[in-house]
């Protein structure tokens, strides 16, 4: 059986950041991810905010690897082909009492290296933020936030360390792990890795993962967080990020804006059990629209198109990045939750360094790949460069989902380009996203996935096996 | 840029119909758009009876329905009907923008008639809680899975909501040996028509809940089961009067709204019948949301001959 260098557990945003970054070297490498696709675990909830590094303490670990993040993921969203938008952020203060807490914060984002950062006052609010609530007062402004499509980030990411190498095995759960002499050897649902150094960026499960070779001194809390999106004709509800005073356990409500446009907001902070427990709720709602509400009074429920919750990966206050000298060789990368996307390339980085520590000899590739081609997407594009695109390529001009303005064209280079579920079209395109959530173009879509991958309509699935669009074919039995 | 007396968006009951009327009223150069690759819109998909009771005075299916337009506009040489063709933006002076396979194309016209129907509302649009698996469905796209693909959505189902759709639906699994265990509406009376009531549901002893609405749906990758609640006539939930009911499919019937985003983002503003500016008018479910298509075609030919009248 072939020994990999280096297998890495988990296909989210963390798992296929390192997988990128060590693909630049010349190690065998697998990548594997329990789930159909790449970001259908923690990574798919994400808000997609580019943090800018403040509301962390200052000593903190992911303090330091968000702002070194920030600064990275501009690069390799450039090489990706994944749009980055620096929005900026605003942290809201509504009282002298919460200027001076502003202050503080800036302080403390200063210690780290945040840059840019200044207090604004109420007429500059008014000029620059003009739904923001009358009542504001202050805000702490940083401009370097942004944001970016996570889904887009991982998919990027996940084809990118394909190009160089890395082998990516979906519908993979590994089931245990045990030591075989200095390796390890991982059995999984369907057979068995060898492997020389294991990297856990299991995520929820990272715990779990870790307890197979006896290291159970941290365990994973999920914290629920639900969000709502809003229709796309509510893009200008805000200029920039909106964040309220941040309280002990999480950033608040917030306005966000996303890489497709329609504006989001939420999440709720709440601990669960349930790793698997992904329900939204009436209260959760209420919660979000209030607090939203208290920053944007405007916000309009009518306007919700869709919801979801995802569950942070939370391991108590900081991240857990190192290397397990109970288990030499074995590398936890575990409670990533905010600001983790933000800070993957830097986690990246740091996998890299202490992977290096543990005697893997790491020697460059004369090649490295680090461009994907950018995909299309005609609903950012003006209308007149759509012209020439659909004069070229007919299928461009097929529009298929109506609501967000996503073509036959799109869909299909998605499947292409490692789509396999239709949520996965959703999240690579938008398609079925839009208002009428799928009505008029899940059939269009599910054809079109049945033709390029070669399987029946009955095969079709929302996000992998078991989550069948339909029962059977009506005409057959 | 190119020019047409009138451009109609939309090619189903109500598109056709403000056709046929302006072109029978002297307007013989006419563009009709439909996004899809047939027209008809979602008569194509209504596969029971019940059309054409009023307009045509006989009972028809709905392919029936649309199929009489479709023939009348081909004895039309004026018309030229543009089919795949999504438009995608308008303007108050008077330009439609669509996109075609192949084609991106603006014409400038002498009137415009938005025919742009109607969508269903959404489980998201009534705040359902609870996961989202796969099997919730809009009744409309669950019709579009068994009438147009031949495929069966689900086995066990519930419906959410008494609309029409919903509510032939519900016979339309049973006919197709699903199990339909209940239709849950919020009211206290059902939203679609009382003849759908009866030949739908009480046909088929399928059980009605009035004042109830599902207060969550569970299952992780598809559809488990459905929590059900009693409400008062305030709508708020009755403590303890919470069930459950097993099943793999939900069946959102929960109502329409206008399909207007073209004119929501041109700043056009629709008033009473028309709009505000001179020239573009809207008709059929895009004007308002009607019970029965009859009242959609009698609505489009008057605003055919409104529009001719103004061309001239």
């Amino acid at each position: 059986m072939k020994t990999y260098d280096v297998v890495i557990i988990g296909a989210g945003v963390i798992g296929t950041s390192i997988a990128r970054e060590l693909s630049r070297y010349r190690l065998n490498i697998a990548l594997l991810e329990k789930e159909e696709e790449p970001a259908f675990g923690v990574s798919k909830s994400n808000s997609g905010i580019i943090h800018p590094g403040t509301q962390n303490p200052p000593d903190s670990l992911k303090g330091r690897l968000c702002v070194q993040g920030n600064i990275l993921i501009r690069k390799i969203s450039k090489e990706l082909g994944v749009d980055f938008q620096e929005a900026g952020e605003l942290i809201v203060g509504f009282s002298e009492e919460d200027t001076k807490e502003l202050l503080r914060l800036k302080k403390d984002a200063e210690a780290l290296g945040v840059p840019g950062l200044k207090i604004v006052d109420k007429a500059w609010l008014r000029e620059n933020e003009p739904n923001l609530n009358s009542e504001a007062v202050s805000a702490l402004y940083a401009p370097t936030a942004g944001i970016i499509s996570p889904y887009r980030l991982v998919y990027g990411l996940a084809e990118n360390a394909m190009r160089n190498g890395v082998e990516i095995y979906t519908e993979t759960k590994v089931e245990g792990i045990i030591r075989a002499g200095d390796n390890f050897e991982i059995s999984v649902s369907k057979g068995s890795f060898n492997a020389r150094r294991v990297i856990n960026a299991a995520g929820l499960f990272a715990d779990d993962i870790s307890g197979m070779l006896g290291i159970r001194d941290f365990k994973i809390r999920p914290r629920k967080g639900e969000e709502f999106i809003l229709d796309k004709k509510k893009e200008n509800l805000a200029n920039h990020l909106i964040f309220p005073l941040p309280s002990k356990i999480s950033k608040g409500v917030l306005i966000i804006k996303t890489a497709d446009g329609n504006p989001m907001i939420g999440p709720t902070a709440e601990d669960t059990e349930d790793k698997s427990d992904l329900a939204t709720s009436d209260k959760g709602l209420e919660n979000v629209l209030k607090s939203a509400r208290r920053l944007v009074p405007s916000i309009n429920d009518k306007d919700i198109i869709a919801y979801f919750a995802g569950l942070r990966p939370a391991a108590g206050d900081d991240f857990i990045i190192r290397h397990e000298e109970k288990s030499p060789g074995f590398i936890n990368v575990a409670g990533i939750q905010s600001p983790g996307l933000t800070a993957s390339p830097a986690i990246a980085l740091l996998a890299r360094d202490i992977l290096k520590d543990t005697g893997l000899a790491l020697r460059k590739k004369l090649i490295f790949h680090p461009h994907c081609k950018k995909s299309i997407h005609i609903f950012s594009m003006a209308l007149s460069k759509t012209k020439g695109l659909i004069a070229k390529d007919a299928s461009y001009g097929d529009i298929v989902c109506r609501c967000e303005m996503i073509s036959a064209g799109e869909v299909r280079d998605s499947i292409k380009r490692g789509a396999r579920t239709m949520d996965g079209i959703k999240f690579r395109t938008r398609a079925q996203g839009g208002r009428c959530h799928g009505s008029f173009c899940t059939t269009r879509i599910m054809k079109i996935l049945a033709e390029e991958r070669k399987i029946p309509l009955t095969g079709i699935t929302k996000r992998g096996k078991g989550s069948e669009i339909v029962k059977k074919d009506r005409v057959d039995d | 840029m190119i020019k047409k007396d009138l451009v109609i968006v939309g090619g189903g009951p109500g598109g056709m119909a403000a056709s046929v009327s302006a072109y029978e009223s002297g307007i013989k150069d006419i563009l009709l758009l439909e996004r899809d690759q047939y027209l008809g819109g979602i008569l194509n998909q209504c596969v029971h009876t019940g059309f054409g009771l009023e307009h045509f005075k006989e009972v028809l299916t709905g392919p029936e329905y649309a199929e009489r337009f479709i023939a009348r506009l081909q004895d039309m040489p004026g018309i030229d009907v543009s089919l795949k063709s999504l438009a995608v933006k308008l303007t108050r002076d008077k330009t439609v923008t669509f996109l075609k396979p192949g084609v991106l194309q603006t014409v400038k016209a002498g009137a415009i008639i938005m025919a742009t129907g109607c969508r269903e509302k959404t489980r998201e649009m009534v705040h359902i809680p609870g996961t989202r698996p796969s099997g919730v469905f809009s009744a409309g796209l669950a019709q579009k899975l068994i009438n147009i693909e031949g495929l069966l959505p689900g086995k066990e189902v519930v419906v959410v909501g008494s609309g029409d759709i919903g509510l032939i639906m519900a016979r339309r699994f049973t006919l197709e040996g699903a199990k339909v265990k209940a239709v849950i509406e919020i009211q206290d009376k059902p939203s679609g028509l009382l003849r759908n009531i009866a030949q739908c549901v009480e046909d088929f002893n399928i059980p009605m809940y009035f004042r109830h609405k599902i207060s969550r749906i569970h299952g992780r990758d598809r559809v488990e089961k459905v929590s059900v609640v009693k409400v008062g006539d305030d709508l708020n939930e009755i403590p303890g009067s919470l069930f459950e009911i097993k099943c793999d499919t939900v069946l959102m019937s929960v109502g329409l709204i206008q399909e207007n985003e073209l004119i929501d983002a041109s700043g056009i503003q629709i008033q009473g019948n028309n709009t505000d500016v001179p020239g573009i008018f809207v008709c059929g479910n895009a004007l308002k949301i009607y019970d029965i298509v009859d009242w959609v075609t009698k609505d489009s030919f008057a605003a055919g001959k409104l529009a001719a009248e103004y061309i001239k």
